[in-house]
């Protein structure tokens, strides 16, 4: 049982690591905000919540294990959130998302036009 | 600017490895509260400093002179982790051991804080105490302005429904929290300093997002000001409450018939007195710097 | 184990740093900032177990606290600020 525990536990954390990893090349390397803010928010939920979810096994039953999953309820909730408010500000400060001219031919009401 | 919110978070993440309790208050003070302070009067001042007329040689002249001889008493300190430095001789071995059967609280930071350094932790809330006076009489505004400000702050961000609606439910898992690093700091990191910290943070961002009159029919502002004296002279009150019943001033043997019991009220009484203080001066100054920011929009 | 995790998160807080000193708009800058405090929170919680001293997890709550209210804090200020200065600052 141990093994096991400790088996989905790496498996969880290497599997965290790597979205982070994804998501912060994505963060510098993507070309423009709004792409951006998808790659970091990848990282916030995806990677966090891998990661901590990795930590947990380990954790074992108590105090920690408790703490752990306040974290990871915080986290979830905060970073969505901030994500969200960060879209929105920057949409209001006129920062247009950037579309690519092949796309809005094809996925119809993707971006809107106006 | 965004620089400084970056060294802040930095620095803070490298005092990490090593001392857990000052890690915590570098994390709460330096990350936040000093963010938060830092935006709310850059929202006073311009953006641009103006030119001076003047060369300010002679506060150059002085500022170099007391840096070069803070470098000289450097000099006469001993090497980093040296064995034989004062400070390893002198009461470290005493704190660090005995602190378990004199004090009996877990957390050795803690005892030292606010028993064995009671008046050093004394100065310290005396001295936040007098920063808030500073800026109290520094940003006085006038109680028509006061009133104002409750109906015309506000406005700012009715838009963000999502925010308000997350922010209701974390505002008080944030305020436990804190209650949770006041009264938890005898075990694990925390206290008073911490603690208040904390609340005021999430006072802070509760008067963000539902607006000045709101949050003070909640935390009413001449209630806040009271606090902040009151936290001091609980202190205080402490430490004379100890001279009445026999013993030195902020000597809490003498608290309870057992002196360990005690050592356990005096430390929550006086850590109490520090966390309300702070906190109560937090929230204060930045009551402060939002309607001095009305004073400066709306009457022009 | 924990070890490459620790490794993996600090190499990311570089990349945000960079993107933060970098990035062209404002908003770049802020959400690099979030990125770097969410990658914080982490990189604590994963030394508190390669340390073995779970108290970490009490530095690593507050940070994800203090990191929101602290973004929320700087997203009010620069819609206070206008438009104008957002583009000043990029």
């Amino acid at each position: 049982m141990e093994i096991l525990f400790d088996i989905v536990s790496w498996i969880c954390l290497v599997a965290g690591s790597f979205f982070c990893l994804t998501g912060g090349i994505g963060l510098l390397r993507f070309p423009e905000f709004f792409s951006r803010i998808h790659a970091a928010s990848i990282t916030d939920t995806l990677g966090a919540g891998l990661i901590m979810i990795g930590l947990m096994f380990q954790a074992g039953w108590g105090l920690v294990l408790a703490k752990l999953i306040l974290i990871l309820l915080f986290s979830l909730i905060a970073g969505t959130t901030a994500s969200h408010a960060m879209a929105k500000a920057a949409l209001k400060s006129g920062l247009q998302p950037q579309v690519v001219g092949t796309m809005d031919s094809e996925t119809g009401g993707a971006p809107s036009k106006s | 600017m965004l620089g400084g919110i970056y060294s802040l978070l930095s620095a803070s993440f490298f005092i990490d490895l090593d001392a857990v309790d000052v890690a915590f208050t570098e994390a709460s003070v330096g990350a936040g509260i000093s963010t938060l302070l830092m935006l709310a009067s850059l929202k006073l001042v311009n953006r641009y400093e103006r030119k001076t007329r003047y060369k300010p040689l002679l506060a150059l002249g002085v500022i170099t002179i007391t840096g070069a001889l803070l470098i000289y008493g450097t000099l006469d300190m001993p090497h980093f982790g040296d064995p034989n430095a004062p400070a390893q001789q002198h009461v470290v071995p005493r704190y660090l051991n005995e602190s378990m059967a004199e004090i009996g609280v877990p957390n050795v930071v803690t005892s030292v804080l606010a028993s064995y350094r009671g008046y050093d932790t004394l100065g310290e809330t005396l001295v936040i105490f007098t920063a808030g006076l500073g800026v109290m009489s520094l940003l006085l505004v006038s109680s028509r302005t006061k009133k104002e400000s409750k109906n015309l702050v506000p406005a700012d961000m009715r838009q963000q429904i999502i925010l308000r609606v997350v922010a209701k439910m974390m505002i008080p898992l944030i305020l436990i929290f804190a209650l949770y690093v006041q009264f938890h700091g005898d075990y694990g990191p925390g206290g008073g300093f911490q603690a208040g910290v904390i609340f005021a943070a999430g006072v802070i961002l509760y008067t963000m997002l539902f607006g000045l009159g709101v949050s003070q029919r909640a935390f009413h502002p001449e209630v806040i000001i009271l606090l902040t004296a009151f936290g001091v002279l609980m202190y205080a009150g402490v430490g004379v409450a100890c001279m009445l019943l026999g013993g030195n001033f902020l000597d809490y043997n003498v608290l309870r018939h057992d002196p360990i019991h005690g050592q356990h009220l005096g430390i929550l009484l006086v850590e109490l007195g520090v966390g309300i203080t702070v906190a109560a001066v937090m929230i204060t100054i930045f009551y402060k710097f939002t309607w001095r920011t009305v004073k400066h929009k709306y009457h022009q | 184990m924990f070890t490459i995790t620790a490794l993996v998160i600090l190499v990311v807080m570089a990349l945000a740093l960079v993107r933060a000193f970098k990035g062209p708009t404002l908003y770049d800058r802020i959400l690099a900032v979030n990125n770097f405090g969410t990658k914080t929170v982490l990189l604590v919680a994963v030394m508190g177990f390669l340390y073995g001293r779970p108290e970490f997890l009490d530095i690593a709550i507050v940070y994800v606290l203090i990191n929101f209210i602290s973004v929320i804090g700087i997203l009010r200020f620069f819609e206070y600020a206008g438009k104008k200065n957002a583009e000043e600052e990029a």
